[in-house]
């Protein structure tokens, strides 16, 4: 392969990516999975399968996993809008605006829980007026774990987005609209497509991010067993509790479910990547 | 679709990009909006498409005024200087577009799209790339993809925008062939933008000429060459020779055959309306061949006229290659120059001739 290939180099690089990989993923998860084999480790399958199949576990895959996945929505609609200010109109203050939309990436996340549970809080800045005038409860419901995840989330998908959309060429949507595309048009079959696997990828991140997330979460969640526990702070718990072979066993199955869930948005990706979108959906096979 | 403009200015900040610009253009013409760059063309054609408003004036497409009218009510077809092709679908679709994207009641059906697709890729020759996507094709085919897909939407103008300017020499000689000849079979009235006055001129049956925003000169491509209206245009359409008037000058443009009028400030001479013959003697047009160049059909001369005050003034020549042959010249030999026609301006103090 390497006879054939222009670049120089592939060797090395493909034994210094191996080695990383290895280093830094491969390894320490590998050792997850060998310390559920172990002898040692007490853990049958079928014990394996009553922690799994332990209702509030059940409950809490339920809420860490749903939970992400509407914040990634959410904060794609959100993290859409944001790049497209950035990118289309002169803000005053812009790099200011930039500077605080990655803040959530720097910031600790306890402290950002800690702020939005104060803020959403039944007597918080926020959470007052919306209990008392919409009768909406944020703070300490499963609510609360999704404006977590969604505060976590939006840098991922603003960033992803912003360059795909600063390169979209103004002249193909002055091109659209010549040949009598209407506005909407040219944003469902102009923008959209060409921004779609860039949304994608960053849908996948902020989705994989939230599904991880534990500090932001655990202080505005209220953490209650069945309704607002995730697994994260399930594992935490039988951490403490020395069960290891059943945070072990948690993990793993966080491991896979995430690893597969992410293989599946990249074949999405994929499939869009091959089949453009054209305006009626029936395409036409000359 | 005739075209009127009235009194069109338009300013980007401190910036005049058009002042007061009028222009009327027939229906069925080819017309070349020609001038340097800057000069407020591109503008001038974004005005005509709805792609910019004007400051001030009127745009009036078949008597109508659609000053204020958006690109999509305008039944123009526009095809840009970077193709602007939609590089997320292939050239079937890229072409469907603008039929796909009808109201359901206009919409033509699925066989009909398909029909005008394929007979707009005929015309342009390139019916076997239906299925490609854009950046697998070359710079010409992108553009004739470019222009097919703006004709399917049946334009009653089509506005293009430098479209030879991003392709390279021998591709732009084809095209603007191809493009005259397309014209002429599909008569819908064009206008393009070029700072080519080479490909203005081949191309167009009329020219307008600008420079800084102003409309300098529109007339077809003869009137504008034989004629030019002011200094700027003989500078810029053709090669010319450019003399500033000064009372040395006198003596030798009579014994060239020139009459001088009264107040002149410079003089342009066209190279081709310049002829020399063997000088037996000195006389007041006497000039030496300095060099001479052969550009093809034609022979350029190079020619130093030693003036009464001891310097000498650089004229070109240009003349069939037997001509030339016919003359027998060689480097330093005398010539007298007959000059056969020349152009006044007042305006202008010449500048070296290019």
């Amino acid at each position: 392969m390497s006879k054939t290939n222009i670049l120089p180099g592939f060797r090395p690089a493909l034994g210094f990516s191996l080695l990383y990989l290895s280093l830094v993923v491969l390894i320490p998860l590998s050792t997850l999975v060998f310390k559920i084999l172990q002898p040692d480790a007490h853990l049958s399958w079928a014990g394996y399968l009553d922690i799994i199949g332990n209702e509030r576990v059940q409950a809490s895959f339920r809420v860490s996993f749903v939970a992400a996945l509407i914040a990634a929505f959410i904060a794609l609609v959100l993290g859409f809008v944001l790049a497209w200010v950035l990118v289309r109109y002169r803000l005053p203050a812009k790099r200011i605006f930039d500077a605080l939309i990655d803040l959530p990436f720097a910031l600790p996340t306890a402290v950002a829980g800690i702020v939005l549970a104060s803020l959403y809080a039944p007597n918080g800045l926020l959470g007052e007026p919306l209990n008392q005038l919409l009768g909406v409860k944020i703070a300490f419901k499963p609510a609360g774990i999704v404006v977590a995840l969604i505060f976590i989330g939006l840098p991922f998908i603003v960033r992803t987005i912003e360059p795909v959309l600063q390169e979209i060429d103004p002249s193909m949507e002055e091109a659209a609209s010549s040949m009598g595309a209407s506005r909407w048009q040219i944003f469902r079959y102009i923008i959209f497509p060409n921004v779609l696997p860039a949304a994608i990828t960053g849908f996948g991140m902020a989705f994989a991010r939230g599904v991880g997330e534990y500090g932001s979460v655990i202080f505005i969640a209220g953490n209650l067993p069945y309704v607002s526990e995730i697994v994260p702070l399930l594992i935490i718990t039988k951490l403490e509790q020395y069960d290891y072979s059943g945070a072990t066993a948690l993990a793993l199955t966080m491991l896979v479910v995430s690893f597969v869930l992410l293989l599946a948005i990249n074949l999405v990706q994929l499939m869009l990547l091959k089949r453009p979108q054209t305006p009626t959906a029936a395409k036409a096979k000359p | 679709m005739s075209i009127i403009l009235k009194n069109i200015s338009k300013r980007f900040g401190n910036f005049s990009a058009l002042d007061n610009i009028n222009l009327e253009i027939p229906e069925g013409e080819l017309v070349a909006l020609l001038g340097p760059s800057g000069c407020g063309k591109t503008t001038l054609l974004r005005i005509i498409a709805g792609l910019e408003r004007p400051d001030s004036g009127h745009v009036l497409l078949k008597g109508e005024d659609k000053t204020y009218h958006d690109i999509r009510d305008r039944g123009i077809g526009f095809v840009f200087q970077h193709y602007a092709l939609f590089r997320h679908m292939t050239v079937f679709e890229n072409i469907a577009f603008g039929m796909r994207v009808k109201p359901r009641k206009l919409r033509p059906t699925e066989t009909q799209i398909r029909d005008k697709v394929h007979a707009l890729l005929a015309l342009v020759q390139l019916d076997w790339l239906y299925d490609r996507y854009p950046d697998q094709l070359s710079g010409g085919q992108r553009q004739r993809i470019a222009l097919a897909r703006a004709l399917a939407v049946e334009p009653s103008v089509l506005l293009l925008d430098e479209p030879f300017g991003a392709l390279d020499a021998s591709v732009r000689k084809d095209l603007r062939q191809w493009l005259r000849h397309l014209h002429h079979n599909l008569n819908v009235t064009s206008i393009f933008v070029t700072h080519d006055q080479e490909e203005a001129m081949e191309v167009a049956s009329q020219v307008v000429v600008f420079n800084h925003g102003h409309l300098e000169q529109q007339g077809t491509p003869s009137d504008i060459y034989d004629h030019p209206a002011n200094a700027f245009v003989s500078r810029f359409i053709g090669d010319t020779n450019i003399i500033a008037l000064e009372s040395h000058h006198t003596d030798w443009l009579r014994s060239s055959g020139l009459d001088i009028p009264p107040q002149p400030d410079c003089l342009h001479v066209r190279p081709h309306d310049i002829d020399l013959s063997k000088a037996t003697s000195d006389g007041a047009a006497t000039a030496i061949l300095k060099d001479w160049q052969h550009l093809g059909a034609l022979i350029r001369v190079e020619l130093a006229k030693p003036l009464p005050d001891g310097a000498e003034e650089i004229v070109y020549a240009e003349m069939p290659n037997d001509r030339f042959k016919q003359l027998a010249l060689a480097i330093g030999d005398k010539v007298d120059l007959t000059i056969r026609q020349a152009h006044w301006f007042h305006e202008e103090i010449g500048r070296a001739p290019h």
